[in-house]
């Protein structure tokens, strides 16, 4: 379908269902009962998160899963994504098809600049320098472009970027008729209206905001798959595994990286326009370098090179840290009060190192395991235990190793 | 004139930093090959010596105090720190005064405990790996540490006071010949860069005039043909792990007074390092400590409001403009060789 092999095909619909049935996915617990406060995510806010990162995750990807080249800065381009979205919502008007076309636009651009003067060195270099700009991409949304009194105020700086009631917004009104601020819509559906369905004990909340967020980020999932399986996207692994010969045989390799770095660039303005529509703020934060280590880490847990891994690393990312970060002592007490009293004091003790704000700790160890252990990530260990099990019904099946 | 002086001086302390902290990294680098994400990590461990053995030392127990009595009439509860009851009033206030310094004795031999631990236990079986591998290990270990020293000190600064004597200012100006107070400059900053000198001197001669040294130095340059003279090469790399970690450690503790430690202070050193070892060249000590020293230099000069007024918040973006424009001019840093790292 759509140009796409058997298999591809039928990861594309798997992850679209997953995506378009998530309300109902991540709800499995009746609504109002301990386990849903603690395992349910099925809502709006969350979900968006879910896809929106996927989004950034797969754009990653492009780039370091099929060229290896490690950036280390990519969060700037989100930031830069959000920023121009918000200014889109402040000058122009509230639908967010333009917002995030300008923020794709913008952030592309970036990309193109700073892929140009970073790829002029690989490996190490280029980490350090994607590192380097992206943090002077955020000292200067932090503080020089961001400060208040200043004529040239382009990122409010510590507050962040946000609509007022004295914007422009030609296409739009600056104030509704109710003197609120206007909500960001699709021509005219509201990103955050829902609609919430009640099945006996269950509520499922269905989100305008995610169900975009979802489509586009099928679209680039499938834009995604196209690359991979494209003779550009080969070219790419062909520099991943040996870019000293690809020079030899007389190729110039940097415009396809550069390629790579843009394309992946305008992933990452996308999501930023997105998370932006969703929630017309933005702020610095999001451009730290810190941020720019966590995509890493999602992709790392994964599956980097692979074309679902991304997906299932965002989506892992996001619901462990909020799953973590909302178990506290006394949840801990309840869970372990079978155990006897010493005991379950002691232990408690030890996990709450682990767990509520201590989740960083949590995900830095999960982390650090994937790395050692299972450097493919969750996919890699998905093939192992399909291999496992595959092995046992036919055991004269040669392990293949792939040719360096 | 005294104005420029002044800046001068205080890029030297922040200078310091930076070059102890990108010799650290450009060590390892040059006998491992690895690239230590976990260096800025290191540094915070250090500082976090000095606050650790502050708090010892000032364990105290209670004391009643006859002669005085609290609000309710009752003999005042004095706290006292043990090691008054230890080594006598007047030893135990001094000890606990200098804490800073002898934290230095104490983080010496637990950085480079722990610069083993992180070599033999974590890096080692990362050598074949790729170098994004090892970067990434790295990484996710500095968050980890940096997370483990959040849950036991918390996540705001904890101020760790330099020994009374160095507590005063130091007026310049007065000795040059400008007006008092024109140039004025705090005593442990002129400490700091004075230790500093004298640990990247003693860095520079342990390699160049030991035998020892002589063996790093000829393992960076070829580490194979060493190996085949006979020579555990692997055995000294670990040690110089362990001594580019005793430096980090050092730095962080000094540096404690200056700026109160808190979690992420490696973090936030660490990408600045980072810039400095990529300007200086990487694989190269010299280039790292006169690269850390220009960039330190550098920013106070671009904190100036007169440099302000002309291009606003250059400042905050100084160090990294100037690390894009000497990659782009010079790809191997300032003193960069060739065939290092050129992959």
């Amino acid at each position: 379908m759509l140009g796409l092999n058997k298999k591809d095909t039928l990861l594309f619909w798997i992850v679209a269902a997953l995506a378009l049935l998530a309300p109902f996915i991540l709800n499995p617990f009746p609504e109002g009962s301990s386990l849903a406060q603690m395992f349910n995510a099925g809502y709006p806010d969350l979900m968006q998160r879910f896809v929106i990162f996927g989004i950034l995750v797969i754009g990653f990807n492009i780039l370091f899963g099929l060229t290896g080249y490690l950036s280390f800065g990519h969060a700037a381009f989100l930031g830069i994504g959000s920023y121009s979205a918000v200014w889109m919502f402040k000058l122009v008007g509230m639908n967010v098809i333009p917002a995030i076309l300008l923020a794709m636009i913008v952030s592309g651009v970036f990309a193109l600049l700073i892929g140009y003067i970073s790829l002029r060195r690989s490996g190490i270099y280029f980490s350090i320098l994607t590192l380097a700009i992206a943090q002077m991409c955020y000292n200067l949304a932090y503080s020089v472009l961001g400060n208040p009194s200043s004529n040239f105020n382009l990122t409010n700086g510590e507050t962040g970027l946000q609509l007022s009631l004295d914007d422009a917004r030609i296409l739009g009104e600056s104030v509704t008729a109710e003197g609120a601020l206007p909500v960001t819509n699709f021509f005219g559906l509201a990103m955050r209206s829902s609609y919430q369905m009640d099945v006996g004990g269950w509520l499922f909340t269905f989100n305008a905001g995610y169900y975009l967020s979802a489509i586009i980020m099928l679209v680039s999932f499938y834009v995604s798959i196209r690359i991979f399986r494209s003779p550009f996207g080969l070219m790419l692994r062909a520099v991943k595994s040996n870019q000293q010969r690809m020079n030899y045989t007389g190729l110039n390799t940097r415009p396809y990286i550069l390629a790579a770095f843009v394309i992946s660039g305008i992933y990452a303005g996308l999501a930023g326009g997105l998370l932006s529509s969703m929630d017309p703020l933005a702020g610095a934060e999001r451009m730290h370098w810190t941020a720019s280590g966590e995509i890493v880490i999602m992709a790392i847990l994964g599956g980097v090179g692979t074309l679902i891994g991304p997906v299932l690393g965002a989506g892992f990312n996001e619901y462990f840290k909020n799953i973590l970060s909302k178990i506290n002592d006394n949840v801990l007490h309840d869970w372990l009060g079978f155990l006897p009293d010493g005991f379950e004091n002691l232990l408690v003790g030890f996990l709450h190192y682990f767990v509520g704000k201590g989740w960083h700790l949590t995900l830095g160890i999960m982390f650090m395991l994937v790395i050692i252990f299972l450097p493919g990530g969750l996919v890699q260990g998905g093939q192992r235990i399909a291999r496992l099990f595959r092995r046992k019904k036919n055991s004269d099946e040669t392990q293949q190793t792939p040719a360096e | 004139m005294d104005a420029i002086i002044l800046q001068i001086l205080n890029g030297l302390d922040k200078g310091s930093a930076y070059a102890l902290i990108a010799l650290g990294l450009t060590l390892i680098f040059g006998t491992l090959g690895v690239v230590n994400f976990a260096h800025g990590a290191l540094f915070m461990i250090g500082a976090f010596c000095a606050v650790t053995l502050n708090k010892l030392l000032s364990l105290s127990y209670m004391v009643e105090d006859p002669t005085r009595t609290d609000f309710l009439g009752k003999p005042l509860q004095v706290a006292t720190p043990y090691v008054h009851g230890w080594f006598g009033e007047a030893t135990g206030e001094a000890l606990i005064d200098w804490s800073v310094p002898l934290a230095i004795l104490f983080s010496i031999p637990v950085m480079i405990a722990v610069g083993f631990i992180m070599e033999r236990g974590l890096i080692k079986h990362f050598y074949k790996r790729p170098h994004a591998d090892q970067i990434l290990v790295t990484f996710g270990l500095a968050i980890v540490l940096q997370e483990l020293i959040k849950s036991f000190y918390g996540a705001n600064p904890i101020p760790t006071p330099a020994p009374e004597v160095f507590r005063g200012s130091f007026d310049f100006g007065v000795m040059l010949g400008f007006d008092p107070n024109a140039i004025i400059y705090p005593y442990w900053r002129m400490v700091y860069f004075a230790f500093s000198a004298l640990i990247i001197g003693a860095v520079f001669a342990f390699l160049r005039f030991t035998t020892f040294g002589m063996v790093v130095r000829a393992g960076m340059a070829d580490r194979e043909t060493v190996g085949l003279l006979g020579i555990n090469i692997d055995k000294r790399f670990t040690i110089m792990f362990g001594l580019a970690a005793a430096v980090a450690g050092v730095a962080g503790v000094m540096y404690a007074p200056i700026n109160s430690p808190n979690y992420h202070m490696g973090m936030d050193f660490l990408v600045l390092s980072f810039v400095v070892v990529v300007v200086g060249g990487m694989g190269s000590l010299p280039g790292a400590v006169l690269a850390g020293f220009m960039l330190g230099i550098l920013e106070a000069f671009a904190s100036m409001n007169q440099v302000k007024a002309i291009i606003p918040g250059i400042d905050q973006i100084i160090i990294y403009l100037i690390a894009i424009i000497i990659i782009l001019t010079r790809p191997r840093g300032l003193m960069g060789k060739k065939g290092v790292m050129e992959e």
